[in-house]
């Protein structure tokens, strides 16, 4: 199938989430003896129901071998014997289940993630395996210090210890040695230099101690160290994997195919980059726009929610501009391309996102402060043992030795190195289950610091749909003659005449004129001139009218609701201390309107992406750390360049990409929810730094002086992790 | 003491049993899908 076939398909008019428009056959891999693999993205899926909606709905096509929805990460994988075209149709069985689904390339993306994943995973049991042995070994070595073990069944256990441990070290320590010596490399330091240094020389001593029958091998402490510090890391990379494959979305979206009209009337499918301006482009009904442009024909509307975050689509004729990334949604247009690529507006946005990108990449988070003053500090320590020991205490080489390496075990940032991730992984645990993703791993130390919150006005503190207006009484029959027309269009305002009445059938024969509205016999719904009525300038909000014959027409007025808690939840803001802003790209009466409805006082209206995010660096400035909480595209920069920033689960994907974290749901409430978890995990995590180093202070200079045996070690780092991971474990507890 | 010559491999033995077993579900991708694994389970008909 061609691209363009792939355009006029049904998928394009489907009903539902937002029509697919690329050709799925491009991502087709072809398999041995006729089978085909079509690896898609969906969004949607939230439970086990949907998962078997979607893979029944496909195993029952005809061809179809195989259908897996991978519920964690989000992506089906699908497997049938046939022509490659049949994608395109399987896309379309998908999507008219309800679930939006993208093609992707899988050999591009994220396929580092899970082999990262898996690789910390194997390493984790390599781990496991060799601290529960090592560890019932040096068990039996410390009971039989007290009952009198033999010399040659200690060397004999320490041996055993040594053939387990050593291997073990080599391939679970991987992932602390590559980044050790990658940030040596860099000329600096992180948490993982002490970890490589600690668990080598320690594995080193032992054997050395070994092989000379001393009484004392530390092979369990490193081991079990690397366990620890593993399980860490991989609770780590597990909260952020979720949240990462909604974020590759965007990637596969990327490729846009746009039609030319050649001079000769030949229509061409071109990608979006290789059309020059001047060109006349081709946009379907229901199709994404790929360039910037101006009208030459045809009358159509657009939706510019991408852009402007309006959930209205504007209705364009002969001569307006259009923009790339909105969607034409009534009837087919031709365009004049005045911009492609990187000089339109949808890429000078992506860019100054990108911009505030960078500049907050620049945040250090509060464990790698640390470890900058941790590493330095424990080694100086370590070396001065030895030293000390040797030339003020007289003794021998090894031994001193031995006591610095026991220092560097024991300062092993175990405990500190799960003092972080195990708060953190709790803490969205618990964010997840209500719904809230975060995406980031620093955003709950960027949100602890919050004092300022600005919120955007459609589609956060409002719902961002239009909904049938009820303050004024309906005549429900009207009501439902109205849905059983509305039932036919995609227009937001009949979506919205069918939500408020969603029990009616909807009427046969009904067509639609773009634009205008609905006809079904001599029943019209559309705008005033479309049903007889005089245009007037009566200053109103969007409206339908129904004309019906022999009776006066009837109007149904619409508005964008405020989300149910959106004043309290200002309220309790307020008394918590925040200074709340609202910055809209709206006309000023709108914002002052829902302004004062809500209670903000502070209020910016007609602001565009540049303002947005020039006022938040001006914010910034003044010494503010600023939440911002918005949806559109037209906010994505100044998420991207906000101290920390969220978005609602119907923003547009390249704002869900630039916020810290995405909340699900109807409510506002999240917002909140986000500041107290955050506040709250801020206050453990410096609670488990601060029992880190207590810990530290009582057990160095035991081992300073030399007092420190294994069992002492593994006693300490053993009770000093516990302590960390259930003081951790408070935060799930509770509201 | 002479027992432990062959009880301690024996054990390491069965320890590399499990471990082995693990890493071959993990290579299988018995872990890749967690989320759907836990409600696969209440599926009622097992067509697939």
């Amino acid at each position: 199938m061609t691209v363009e076939a792939a355009l006029r398909s049904p998928l394009t008019a489907a009903e539902g989430p937002e029509p697919v428009l690329l050709d799925p056959s491009g991502y087709v891999q072809a398999g041995g003896d006729g089978r085909h693999t079509l690896h898609l993205m969906v969004e949607g899926v939230h439970c086990g129901a949907c998962v078997r909606r979607i893979e029944r709905a496909l195993a029952a096509q005809a061809g179809v071998e195989s259908a897996r929805v991978n519920l964690t990460t989000r992506r089906l994988v699908v497997t049938w014997r046939g022509a490659a075209a049949m994608a395109a149709r399987l896309v379309e069985v998908v999507t008219r289940e309800g679930f939006r689904a993208t093609p992707y390339d899988p050999r591009q993306l994220a396929a580092g993630d899970a082999e990262a994943e898996r690789r910390l995973l194997r390493a984790l049991a390599v781990a496991g395996f060799a601290a529960g042995n090592v560890m019932l070994l040096s068990i039996s070595v410390w009971a039989g210090q007290a009952y009198a073990m033999g010399n040659a069944t200690r060397a004999l256990m320490h041996w055993f210890s040594a053939l387990i441990a050593l291997p073990a070290i080599a391939y679970a320590g991987q992932p602390f040695f590559s980044s050790a010596l990658g940030a040596l490399r860099k000329r600096r330091t992180n948490m993982d230099v002490p970890i490589s240094v600690g668990v080598l020389l320690a594995a080193g001593m032992s054997l050395f101690e070994t092989i000379r029958g001393g009484q004392h091998a530390y092979f369990d402490s490193a081991v079990a160290l690397l366990f620890f510090l593993l399980i860490g890391r991989f609770l780590d990379l597990r909260a952020r994997g979720r949240a990462r494959s909604a974020a590759a979305r965007l990637l596969a979206l990327g490729a846009e195919a746009v039609t030319v009209l050649l001079a000769d009337g030949r229509r061409q499918v071109l990608p979006a980059a290789s059309v020059a301006p001047g060109m006349t482009v081709l946009v379907a009904a229901g199709e994404r726009i790929g360039i910037d442009g101006r009208v030459q024909a045809g009358r159509s509307e657009i939706d510019t929610s991408l852009i402007t975050g309006e959930s209205l689509p504007r209705p364009v004729g002969v001569g307006d501009p259009v923009f790339a990334g909105t969607i034409n949604q009534a009837a087919p247009l031709r365009l004049e391309t005045t911009a492609v690529g990187e000089r339109t507006l949808l890429a000078e946005i992506v860019r100054l996102m990108e911009l505030a990108e960078q500049r907050r990449a620049r945040y250090v988070v509060l464990a790698d402060r640390i470890a900058r003053l941790y590493a330095p500090a424990v080694h100086g320590l370590a070396l001065a043992t030895f030293l000390g020991w040797t030339i003020l205490g007289g003794i021998a080489w090894q031994t001193a030795l031995l006591y610095a390496v026991a220092v560097l075990i024991i300062t092993c940032p175990c405990a500190l190195g799960l003092a972080v991730p195990a708060v953190q992984v709790i803490a969205s645990g618990r964010l997840l289950r209500r719904g809230i993703l975060l995406k980031s791993a620093t955003a709950l130390e960027r949100l602890a610091e919050v004092d300022t919150v600005v919120l955007d006005k459609t589609g956060t503190l409002t719902i961002g749909h239009p909904e049938l207006d009820r303050r004024q009484p309906i005549d429900s029959s009207a009501l439902k003659l109205a849905a059983s027309l509305a039932g036919a269009s995609r227009h937001p305002l009949a979506k919205a005449l069918c939500r408020a009445a969603p029990s009616v059938p909807v009427a046969d024969d009904v067509e639609e004129i773009a634009g205008q509205g609905l006809r079904c016999g001599n029943v019209r719904l559309g705008n005033r001139n479309w049903c007889g009525m005089a245009a007037t300038d009566e200053a109103s909000g969007p409206e339908l009218w129904l004309a019906r014959p022999d009776r006066p027409p009837v109007r149904f007025t619409f508005s964008d609701p405020l989300r149910a808690d959106a004043a309290s939840v200002i309220e309790s803001l307020h008394r918590q201390g925040f200074a709340i802003e609202l910055l809209s790209g709206d006309r000023a009466p709108a914002v002052a309107g829902i302004a004062s409805e809500v209670g903000i006082e502070r209020w910016q209206a007609a602001r565009t992406p540049a303002d947005k995010c020039a006022h938040l660096e001006r914010l910034a400035h003044e010494g503010r750390k600023v939440l911002m909480v918005g949806d559109g595209l037209n906010d994505a920069p100044a998420l991207a360049a906000a101290h920390v920033s969220a978005s609602p689960a119907s923003a547009i994907d390249i704002s869900q990409n630039a916020a810290d974290a995405v909340f699900q749901g109807d409510r506002l409430q999240p917002v909140l929810e986000l500041l107290t978890v955050a506040r709250r995990s801020h206050r453990l995590i410096r609670q488990n730094l601060a029992l880190a180093l207590a810990y530290n202070l009582i057990a160095v200079p035991v081992a300073i002086l030399g007092l420190a045996t294994p069992l002492i070690a593994a006693v300490c780092m053993s009770g000093s992790s516990l302590l960390v991971v259930g003081n951790a474990l408070r935060l799930g507890r509770g509201r | 003491m002479t027992g432990l010559l062959y009880l301690i491999p024996a054990a390491l033995f069965l320890g590399l049993l499990g471990l082995a077993a693990f890493l071959w579900a993990l290579k299988n991708g018995q872990f890749d899908d967690p989320d759907g694994a836990a409600e696969r389970i209440l599926f009622d008909d097992d067509d697939r």
